[in-house]
């Protein structure tokens, strides 16, 4: 981790964003039973680019994380998706105090933790547990399985005296479904998915009320993937946990999110229901997002609308200015590259009741269906569809070459699916 | 047919004993067709690949049986320059991990051009040209500016662009694509995937695809076929198979997915761990897993029955899975 001396100062974005701020944004009230538990406010982390051996020079920043806001509420699953690099592990570390914020705040109970300090701080950290993406290295090797997942008493052995350690690190493999007999094994004796069960029970030890899973099912074979998840649902029932799920995978978010958070390159861009993200999106980058989750049905592909965006993501050292995703949205236009847009509920939408009406963060927000209804993918058989379909008894069909067929033309064939992003 | 894998067996002789990694693998590919070779981690997808391509490490590995039929000769029987030069012109392989596939101290340009130096005798100067027209054919701003550029400069997906020019260039008839997009994010797996299919297209090359992304299946895919533990569990077009499995391995995959239109309920998991491959249990190799084994299943292995036409499946139930929808 950084020492604090190396940080940047909240440069840039961040404090910008802070005199842009919302209502929601206010001063701190007294925690009651319905608040969130958890108030994230414009939190930004950024790491200094320094340049030379000797003397460092700053000559700029990572802003990894770069002005995120969201509320936690006690019992729900706030999801958080977002590409590669766009910030959501260093928001994860930030949660569990693992990484100082440059800027921002995070409420615990209506607390700054940043202003906590000695026990009231170590009381909060126990109540915010991590549970990490990959279970092949974030497990000690030479620890047993009960050492690793009693880890956490040794910090805070108020939770469990040590007599008691024993038959806690017990019940917990028998929470997650692995055999308490297990306890004296070493990680390399369990398969991924028991890996990452036994990651899942270390998080649960202390008793949190917080867990921040980030990509906890990613690296696990899609069989597996399913008892994992499974366990954390009944989990989060049972312990009435509050569940911060990070993952890349947006149809695993949407399984077990109430809520979702969209982030790209260091902020969130959009963020409602899952109902009001997946099936009511507002915001460009969340709409070409989905629109590019291939679903596992073929008889999508031939209506189902691809967005395909151009170009990489800018690197966070380097965020364009107003709209961060204007050099890759297709609807830019001046005013996206002259104003910050604002997390909030766009102008069109504030006074209809409609679930397109939640914070998104686009100058020209609309609505744009891209995921297809519920059930309606099972629907038509081959016969059904459109003419120009191939039926699937053909072989190999779609891919006989029209003389006039340019690449990318539309036409039937496997992988036709580039509507290109050009248009909106 | 262009490619047919016939009752294919690889062996891995390892300190626990013999692995069987590919236990009678059967699959075919015709020109311009996409088959998707589904499956979890380990049941044999990309060593039957390596099988196919000769690039398979032996030993350990070792071809215990079986024909591959390319453009109806058997490859297994060729003498090795022969191998060498229809492995070079006439298939390519596209991995999973671009950046360790390409050769970290050559520049991109080199590399591109190396195919048209060695196989088509082209002077240096010619195929840096090449080379330039294949990155903008896939795509790369700037390509006369970056042919110079070593790989690390590169970003993700741009690599795994330049691996898809490598592998066409030079207009094969069978590629090989094992995981492309896996180490990638879905905005970039649309743009790669997109490319791949239009290049398949305009080669009419034919297309075995490994993945073990549902969605990316049902997506590009003509057929698929099925592994578990080294066989091929069932094979079929790819509407009829995801309309109704006709194996419980694949019926139990389709439904342990969440799906991006749907609120979750809980998830169906099938239950278990796959077998370790020195000891496949008898009888059907899904047996312990299976909601629906019986007796018969311990003890015979389910031949590939022909449900159709164009399907198979290796299930003594095959029948009854396939009406409980
Ligand atoms: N210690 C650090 N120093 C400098 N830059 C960093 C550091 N840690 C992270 N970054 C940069 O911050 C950005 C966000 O990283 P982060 O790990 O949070 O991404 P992520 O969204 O979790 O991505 P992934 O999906 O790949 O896990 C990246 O550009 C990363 O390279
Ligand atoms: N060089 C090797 N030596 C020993 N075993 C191997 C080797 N390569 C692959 N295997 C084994 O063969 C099995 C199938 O592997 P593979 O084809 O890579 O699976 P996947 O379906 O994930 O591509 C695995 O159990 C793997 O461990
Ligand atoms: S603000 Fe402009 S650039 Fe940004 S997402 Fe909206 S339309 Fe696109
Ligand atoms: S043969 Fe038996 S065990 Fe194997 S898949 Fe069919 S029903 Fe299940
Ligand atoms: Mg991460
Ligand atoms: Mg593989």
């Amino acid at each position: 981790m950084h020492a604090d001396r190396d940080e940047s100062a909240g440069t840039g974005g961040a404090a910008g964003s802070t005199l842009l701020s919302k209502a929601r944004q206010d001063a701190v009230t007294p925690y009651t039973e319905g608040d969130p538990i958890l108030q994230v406010r414009d939190l930004a982390k950024h790491y200094p680019l320094t340049q030379g051996i000797l003397f460092k020079r700053q000559i700029g920043a990572v802003r990894a994380v770069d002005g995120v806001d969201f509320d936690l509420y006690a019992g729900e699953t706030l999801g958080i998706v977002g590409e590669s690099g766009c910030g959501k592990s260093t928001v994860a570390k930030m949660l569990v105090h693992l990484e100082r914020p440059t800027a921002g705040a995070i409420r615990y109970k209506g607390e700054d933790i940043a202003k906590l300090s000695g026990r009231a701080l170590k009381a909060v950290r126990r109540n915010i547990q991590m549970v990490f993406q990959d279970p092949y290295t974030s497990l000690n090797p030479r620890m047993t399985v009960g050492d690793i997942i009693g880890e956490p008493y040794e910090i805070h052995p108020e939770v469990a005296p040590k007599g008691s350690r024993r038959q806690k690190v017990q019940d917990l493999l028998d929470v997650v479904g692995l055999n308490p007999e297990y306890i004296n094994r070493y990680p390399h004796q369990f398969s991924g998915g028991q890996r990452q069960r036994i990651g899942i029970a270390r998080g649960l030890a202390l008793n949190p009320e917080i867990i921040v899973a980030d990509e906890p099912v990613s690296a696990l074979d899609v069989s597996v993937q399913a008892q994992v998840v499974n366990l954390l649902d009944r989990l989060q029932a049972e312990f009435s946990l509050s569940f911060v799920f990070i993952a890349h995978d947006l149809s695993i978010v949407r399984h077990i999110s109430d809520r979702v958070g969209v982030m790209y390159l260091g902020r969130i861009v959009e963020i409602g229901s899952d109902a009001e993200i997946y099936d009511h999106p507002t915001h460009p980058y969340t709409q070409a997002l989905l629109s590019a989750v291939p679903v596992p049905d073929p008889t999508a592909r031939d209506h189902r609308e691809r967005i395909i965006l151009h170009g990489d993501v800018p690197s966070p050292a380097n965020i364009p200015s107003g709209c961060r995703f204007r050099t890759r949205c297709w609807k830019a236009r001046e005013r996206c590259e002259l104003e910050v847009p604002l997390l909030a509920v766009p102008a069109e939408f504030r006074l209809v009741d409609t679930p397109a009406r939640h914070d998104s963060a686009c100058h020209f927000a609309e609505e744009k269906r891209v995921v297809p209804p519920e059930g309606e993918l099972e629907v038509p058989g081959p016969a059904e569809r459109g003419s120009t379909e191939r039926e699937p008894g053909e072989q190999p069909g779609g891919t006989v070459r029209e003389p006039g067929d340019k690449p990318g033309s539309a036409g039937p064939g496997p992988g036709q699916q580039g509507s290109a992003g050009g248009e909106a | 047919m262009l490619l047919e894998v016939r009752d294919l067996h690889v062996e891995f002789h390892t300190r626990e004993g013999v692995a069987k990694a590919v236990n009678g693998v059967n699959y075919s590919v015709a020109e311009g067709e996409t088959l998707a070779v589904l499956g979890e981690s380990g049941s044999g997808k990309s060593v039957t690949a390596q099988a196919i391509m000769g690039i398979l490490d032996m030993p350990p590995g070792k071809i215990a049986g079986g024909e591959i039929l390319f453009k109806d000769q058997d490859l297994l029987k060729l003498k090795p320059e022969e191998r060498r030069r229809i492995r070079g012109q006439e298939m390519a392989m596209i991995f999973q991990d671009a950046l360790s596939s390409l050769n970290p101290v050559l520049t991109v340009g080199q590399q591109l051009g190396e195919m048209f130096v060695v196989h088509r005798g082209m002077s240096r100067k010619d195929a840096r040209t090449k080379a330039v027209e294949l990155m903008d054919r896939v795509r790369i701003p700037a390509a006369k500016e970056r042919v110079g550029q070593y790989p690390h400069q590169f970003s993700g997906g741009m690599r795994q662009r330049i691996m898809i020019a490598m592998a066409m260039a030079l207009e094969p008839s069978l590629i090989i694509a094992d995981e492309p997009t896996t180490a990638l994010d879905v905005t970039v797996q649309a743009q790669v995937m997109e490319l791949l299919a239009e290049l398949q297209r305009e080669l009419n090359t034919g297309l075995i695809l490994i993945t073990h992304d549902l969605g990316v299946v049902a997506d590009v895919a003509d057929k698929i076929a099925v592994m578990y533990a080294g066989r091929i569990v069932e094979t079929a077009p790819v509407h009829d198979i995801y309309k109704a499995p006709a194996h419980p391995y694949t019926k139990g995959l389709l439904q342990s997915i969440p799906r991006l239109d749907q609120k979750g309920r809980e998830l169906y998991a099938i239950k278990g761990l796959p077998p370790n491959l020195t000891r496949i249990p008898p009888g059907c190799a899904f047996n312990p897993r299976c909601p629906m084994a019986r007796d018969v299943c311990r003890s015979d292995v389910p031949p590939l029955y022909e449900v159709d036409e164009r399907r198979r499946s290796a299930c003594h139930f095959w029948k009854e899975t396939l009406d409980a929808r």
